[in-house]
């Protein structure tokens, strides 16, 4: 992998946004990931090598070390902020179908529920993972889930309850997603989840973490 | 703040079961006057709550209530709060919430009359306003159903009034997730004191004007949302430490508008509070492992005035239902206590030292908790002209404490946690005292889509 490369691996891992971002001190006054990503575009550089080679590789080692309980959150926050201003340059190879994202990920939080880091903390790492991420937010209806899956055809769809009086208007979506699309594929998760209740209501996949929706996900796009 | 001198300033005078200014209840209970009661918190198991079930949704509570009440019975109890924490829509519907205040409180009743047991309810309406982003704090339709479930929910029995209101919770969940300590002081002690000042006006008015108690307001969705963070690891033990001490700057609003205790129990700022105003609190500790993990479940409870658990499912345990099988822990740790305030002091603080001593030096959370640093902590906490500058002294007092455990060798902390103390130490020092400069400071930083000043009175 070519040197500049290697730099924006690490402007993403350890997440140097651009050059006038104070964060991390130790690459203080050096270009980001988005000035990386320009050069390495100017340069030649394949749009798809950039993402593969560079990005994906370096929000994985990421969420190993958050894994491994080597970093917080924070520091897992501006690695993806990192990856968002290197994506920003990337954006227009995807629309010409350059670089294919590995699918698009629908998620919220169940109606009635307003609890959301859990939530927010799967969107980022799949999103790091080379998904395109649709993040419906909290307290979202079967609706606006069936709405999002019409509007993107073949996606797979994230919900987290926190609640137990939630679960079960996670029990009504995922039967009223599955009336209209019976193969997508479900996965579910939040604190009273369990693979039990899982299988009861007829979800493809439970994960105690987003660890496991990542890996879950990775086998579903090979 | 109004307070300009702690209430309790020795240590060993901050112990549990005595108040400086304890709370007399309908039933008679005296809390804080000389003993600790249990207070019991639960919840329903999964299910939804519409027409449909709400037959089966009060059958839960009666069975709740009748199952603890009968076990504390049993186990001679003293006394007990029940603590009804509302659902959605519980509130959103309130006749659903009053209802049920009213099956527990004719239970209640009945333990009363019939076996002298005392027993109150205390009435938590979750705050609606979090439903609505960018939140409309005061001027919200949904203000209305919360205080008519206050209102009437009080005159059914729901006696102690409290909740955990959620002012500058916009703010604070996504500073709590990037550790931007001078976001969680924006959030807390400029957002949240303003919104506690609005809301706490109108739950006293209703506590007056129904002869009921106005008990307390925890900072749960920012200093417990932290804690339980850090307790996965998400974000540092002693960020988590700073936005718990600073927490109690906001707490405190609750009592300066007239709010007289018991304190809520998610309020780890409750020993602060105790030490600065004199109110009776209520902890929980290893009590609400239920709910969620901590790493403070002997310490916490070392001044309480009720000991509590956190909410737990009414599910079937191989004991008995799990809300009775909890009634049963809180009683005997409330027993221990009880003896050993009957035995006089010093039995009293060898039990309160042993219970600060097994986790002290475990966690910074627990550090600052131990009755010594609280009241270390809380007179910085009532030093300054504002707010901010409270919030301020009694964050660095606390950082100085960690630094301090930690150059004596007593408490070890992974070089993860330590690399975040001189970056707090920085950002706090560089907080200005003064509101409106604060708030110019922020503005330009924070993402102004997601809160509305004027719903605020800025
Ligand atoms: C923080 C918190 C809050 C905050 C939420 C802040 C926010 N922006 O989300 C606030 C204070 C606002 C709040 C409000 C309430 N809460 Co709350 N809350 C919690 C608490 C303490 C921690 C939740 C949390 O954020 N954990 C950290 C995150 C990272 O963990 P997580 O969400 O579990 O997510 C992880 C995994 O589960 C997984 N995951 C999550 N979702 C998904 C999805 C997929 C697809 C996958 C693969 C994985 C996955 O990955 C995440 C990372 O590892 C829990 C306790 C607990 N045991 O969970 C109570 C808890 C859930 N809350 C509870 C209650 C009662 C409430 C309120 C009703 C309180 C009230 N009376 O006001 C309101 C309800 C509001 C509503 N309608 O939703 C109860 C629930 C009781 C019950 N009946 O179920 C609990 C158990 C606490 C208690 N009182 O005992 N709460």
């Amino acid at each position: 992998m070519s040197d500049l490369l290697l730099k924006l691996a690490e402007a993403v891992e350890f997440g140097k946004v651009d050059k006038n971002a104070p964060y991390p001190p130790q690459l203080k006054g050096q270009d980001g990931a988005s000035e990386l990503t320009q050069q390495a575009l100017e340069e030649g550089a394949l749009p798809s090598a950039i993402l593969q080679d560079a990005l994906i590789p370096a929000m994985d080692k990421v969420g190993q070390k958050f894994s491994e309980n080597k970093i917080f959150v924070p520091q897992m926050l501006l690695a993806a902020k990192a990856m968002g201003a290197a994506m920003f340059h990337l954006k227009p190879f995807f629309q010409s179908g350059d670089i294919k994202s590995k699918g698009t990920f629908i998620m919220g939080t169940v109606k009635g529920d307003l609890h959301d880091i859990g939530k927010n903390l799967v969107t980022m790492m799949i999103e790091g993972s080379g998904w395109t991420v649709i993040d419906l937010g909290v307290d979202v209806p079967s609706t606006k889930f069936i709405e999002t899956i019409k509007a993107n055809p073949g996606a797979v769809v994230g919900m987290s309850a926190l609640l137990t009086t939630t679960m079960t208007s996670m029990q009504d979506i995922v039967a009223d997603v599955r009336k209209e699309f019976p193969d997508i594929k479900i996965i579910i998760g939040g604190a009273p989840i369990t693979h039990d209740f899982c299988k009861q209501i007829h979800a493809d996949f439970y994960s105690p973490d987003p660890q496991g929706a990542v890996k879950y996900l990775k086998e579903l796009a090979a | 703040m109004k307070y300009k001198k702690l209430v309790i300033d020795n240590p060993q005078d901050l112990l549990f079961g005595l108040a400086p200014k304890p709370v007399k209840t309908p039933r008679g209970l005296e809390i804080g006057g000389g003993q600790v009661y249990s207070e019991l918190n639960f919840t329903l198991p999964t299910m939804s709550i519409n027409e449909n079930t709400i037959k089966e949704v009060n059958r839960h509570y009666a069975e709740i209530a009748e199952g603890a009440l009968q076990r504390a019975l049993d186990l001679e109890s003293k006394g007990v709060v029940l603590e009804f924490e509302t659902l959605l829509e519980m509130t959103k519907t309130p006749q659903i919430g009053i209802d049920i205040v009213k099956i527990m409180n004719d239970i209640c009743e009945k333990y009363y009359q019939k076996h002298g047991l005392a027993c109150e309810i205390r009435l938590t309406p979750n705050d609606l306003r979090e439903f609505e982003r960018p939140a409309l704090q005061r001027t919200s339709k949904l203000l209305e159903p919360m205080f008519e479930l206050f209102d009437k929910g009080s005159l059914a029995g729901g006696d102690l009034l409290s909740i955990e209101s959620t002012g500058g919770k916009e703010v604070s969940d996504s500073a709590l997730m990037m550790c931007d300590i001078k976001g969680m002081f924006f959030a807390m002690i400029v957002l949240g004191v303003r919104d506690m000042q609005f809301i706490w006006k109108k739950i006293v008015e209703v506590a007056e004007k129904n002869g009921k108690i106005a008990g307390g307001d925890s900072a749960c969705g920012f200093a417990n949302t932290a804690m339980v963070l850090a307790e996965k690891k998400f974000i540092p033990r002693v960020f988590a430490t700073m936005v718990r001490v600073i927490s109690v700057v906001r707490s405190i609003v609750a009592v300066e508008e007239g709010a007289i205790g018991p304190e809520k129990d998610c309020g780890y700022e409750g020993p602060f509070l105790k030490a600065i105003t004199g109110i009776p609190i209520s902890m929980e500790g290893k009590t609400a492992a239920c709910a969620h993990l901590s790493p403070i479940g002997n310490i916490a409870s070392a001044c309480t005035d009720l000991w509590s658990n956190e909410s737990v499912q009414n599910i079937k345990l191989l004991s008995g239902m799990a809300p009775t099988a909890y009634m049963e822990q809180l009683e005997y740790d409330v027993r221990l206590m009880n003896v050993a305030l009957r035995e006089g002091k010093a039995s009293a603080s060898l039990l309160k030292r042993l219970l600060e001593q097994s986790d002290i030096y475990t966690d910074p959370q627990a550090l600052v908790l131990s009755t010594e640093n609280v009241i270390r902590i809380s007179k910085k906490l009532i030093q300054g002209d504002t707010y901010i500058e409270n919030a301020k002294n009694g964050a660095l007092e606390a950082l100085d404490i960690i630094e301090e455990a930690l150059a004596s060798g007593q408490m070890k902390l992974p070089e993860m946690e330590t690399a975040y103390l001189p970056l707090l130490r920085a950002d706090i020092e560089s907080i200005p005292a003064n509101e409106s400069e604060f708030v110019e400071m922020m503005l330009p930083v924070l993402d102004q889509s997601h809160f509305i000043l004027s719903e605020y009175g800025l």
